[in-house]
């Protein structure tokens, strides 16, 4: 995909999320947004998957730990084409199986289910460790939150992938600043990532989450590392793309009013539209 | 006749299973000399996965080996496998039903000297708490082997809790065992009083249905391996031919064995049900046989529970 695709590709994702979030009058808006560009950057370039064969032992695979982000992995699902777009009209209804958190069992394209936050690095990690034990090929993504990393089972993965060296695994780290109390420097401090990762073992990337060649950079660089994991440190913006949403945690949970959401559509189709006559 | 420890059992079979089942992957928190699964780890090396003092971790690595076809056996005390992981064995195992075997050695109260923050009475009930979950206690090494196979036969999330302390065997004594999960055994017919027992209490049922028969009571005694699914076909049966049941186990009175049979009964068969387990109480240290005897988990006792359930079926 040329860089205008991907940017046209996550622009619809972010109108479907929005969408989704207010006809569900629920869901979390902020930290999808914030995580669109990565998750394109993933489903679209980066990862070797085949919807068609979702569940192919050899594919690269993905787990959303930061899990409460459905409305940025649904979308990017639904256009890679591992369900049609029209079953996002169920997110988080009775009538469906589009859950508020990702559902392996029953959401096709889902490798994890997560939504306990700071659960599924150690699941990539198995799945990464599988793939040595295999002698596979293929290589495994988290995403995370940098509210997230607060739970302490994240570094215990993380020395776990380091001691097996899991050069197959990489973490991705939304680093938007915000969680749901406020900034995650004054909830609670989890800077330097950078430096916290390295003491760690891991080989420690910096981009900027929302431009497509540093993270196509990124993950290119994270391939070509051998004897530990790689992660990518994704500097981004929570909200990203709706002006209001931008930088307030209190967009981290939140569904829009009729008012709120008419505005924030008209941003992300002025988007969308922009990007296609390009 | 043979005394092992449950655990004992455990790793000798996990060594013995390990080329007929190339899946097979055992993980571990810092406790390989304990659970027992040390034997695997020198057999084996390339399929232990040591994951130090972290469950929650050795949890979600357990799931992600599942998730890609591993049949991974996560092994821990019953108090940091049950307890400390509760929350990743609920979400990343049992949710998604992988085929994750999330083993508690050094259950119950027979842990001995280490006290009551290694002592858990809670396990059974913590784990039959989430959906789907077989939950396993055998009661002695036979059983444990053959509980071992089944679970690699079993396609799906289970909780085993093992014993630190020797038990001798009584299940190979018993003719016409058989082992199936889900399926409680038959280890000596009556006609007065069901003593349903599971893990190491199965042994003093045994020695109960002695005490009761030289008073002239016929009990009859089911191993109760499986905790869930409860086998609500012998315990109903057991309920009709006996008139009342004594639960026993080494675990609280709350959320394990006895609150399964008496919720079953209430709505099915309502019978006296004598739950003789750990009323609500932390443990102590203490040797073995003695925290036992302190906190009435005996043959004795369990007669005594046996012949107020038969008052009670008198009205």
């Amino acid at each position: 995909m040329t860089l205008k695709e991907l940017e046209l590709t996550a622009a619809k994702g972010r109108l479907l999320g929005l969408e989704m979030v207010y006809r569900a009058a629920s869901g979390h808006i902020g930290g999808s947004l914030s995580a669109m560009d990565i998750l394109t950057e993933l489903y679209f370039e980066v990862m070797k998957v085949d919807p068609a064969q979702p569940g192919d032992p050899g594919r690269d695979r993905f787990v959303m730990s930061k899990g409460h982000c459905t409305p940025g992995l649904y979308p990017v699902l639904a256009l890679r084409g591992y369900f049609p777009v029209e079953e996002l009209e169920l997110f988080r209804s009775i009538k469906g199986h589009m859950s508020g958190h990702p559902d392996m069992v029953h959401v096709k394209g889902v490798d994890m289910s997560t939504g306990s936050l700071g659960q599924g690095l150690a699941c990539a990690g198995g799945m990464a460790l599988a793939g040595k034990l295999d002698g596979r090929d293929y290589r495994v993504y988290a995403l995370m939150g940098d509210g997230e990393i607060e739970e302490g089972e994240i570094w215990e993965a993380a020395m776990a992938a380091a001691k097996y060296k899991l050069d197959n695994l990489c973490g991705i780290v939304d680093v938007n600043g915000l969680q749901i109390d406020g900034a995650t420097a004054d909830v609670m401090p989890s800077e330097p990532l950078d430096a916290k990762f390295a003491a760690f073992g891991w080989h420690v990337i910096k981009a900027d989450g929302h431009n497509f060649e540093s993270l196509r950079a990124a993950f290119a660089e994270a391939e070509t590392v051998k004897g530990r994991p790689s992660v990518i440190i994704a500097r981004t913006v929570k909200g990203k793309g709706v002006s209001f949403m931008e930088n307030e945690a209190g967009w981290h949970g939140k569904a829009p009013n009729a008012e709120q959401y008419e505005a924030a559509h008209a941003e992300l189709a002025a988007a969308v539209e922009k990007l296609e006559v390009e | 006749m043979e005394k092992i420890a449950t655990r004992g059992a455990y790793g000798e079979e996990l060594v013995k299973l390990a080329e007929e089942y190339p899946e097979l992957v055992v993980l571990d928190a810092d406790l390989a000399g304990a659970t027992m699964t040390k034997g695997f780890a020198k057999a084996y090396p390339g399929r232990f996965f040591d994951m130090g003092i972290a469950e929650a971790d050795m949890m979600g690595f357990a799931a992600g080996l599942a998730a890609c076809g591993k049949k991974p056996f996560a092994n821990s005390f019953a108090m940091f496998t049950a307890g400390r992981a509760w929350e990743q064995v609920r979400n990343s195992i049992a949710y998604p039903h992988l085929n994750v075997k999330c083993v508690g050695s050094h259950g119950g109260l027979s842990v001995g000297e280490d006290g009551a923050t290694h002592q858990c009475v809670e396990d059974l009930a913590l784990m039959s708490a989430i959906p789907g979950m077989l939950v396993l206690n055998p009661c002695d090494g036979p059983e444990m082997r053959k509980a071992v196979r089944a679970l690699l036969e079993y396609d799906g999330p289970a909780y085993m809790r093992l014993g630190r302390m020797a038990v001798e065997s009584v299940t190979d004594e018993v003719a016409g065992y058989e082992f199936a999960l889900g399926k409680a055994a038959m280890l000596r017919d009556g006609t007065d009083v069901t003593l349903a027992a599971t893990g190491l209490m199965v042994q003093r049922a045994m020695a109960a249905a002695e005490i009761l028969a030289a008073k002239g009571v016929s009990a009859r005694v089911l191993d109760v391996h499986t905790i869930k699914p409860l086998d609500t076909e012998a315990i109903l049966a057991a309920a009709k031919d006996t008139g009342c049941i004594v639960t026993s186990e080494e675990h609280s009175v709350m959320g394990g064995l006895g609150s399964a049979v008496a919720a079953f009964l209430s709505e099915t068969c309502p019978v006296p049900v004598v739950r003789h387990g750990v009323n609500d109480e932390f443990g102590r240290s203490g040797k073995a046989l003695e925290v036992l005897e302190a906190y009435g988990l005996t043959a004795e006792v369990m007669a005594e529970k046996a012949l107020k359930a038969m008052e009670l079926k008198k009205g």
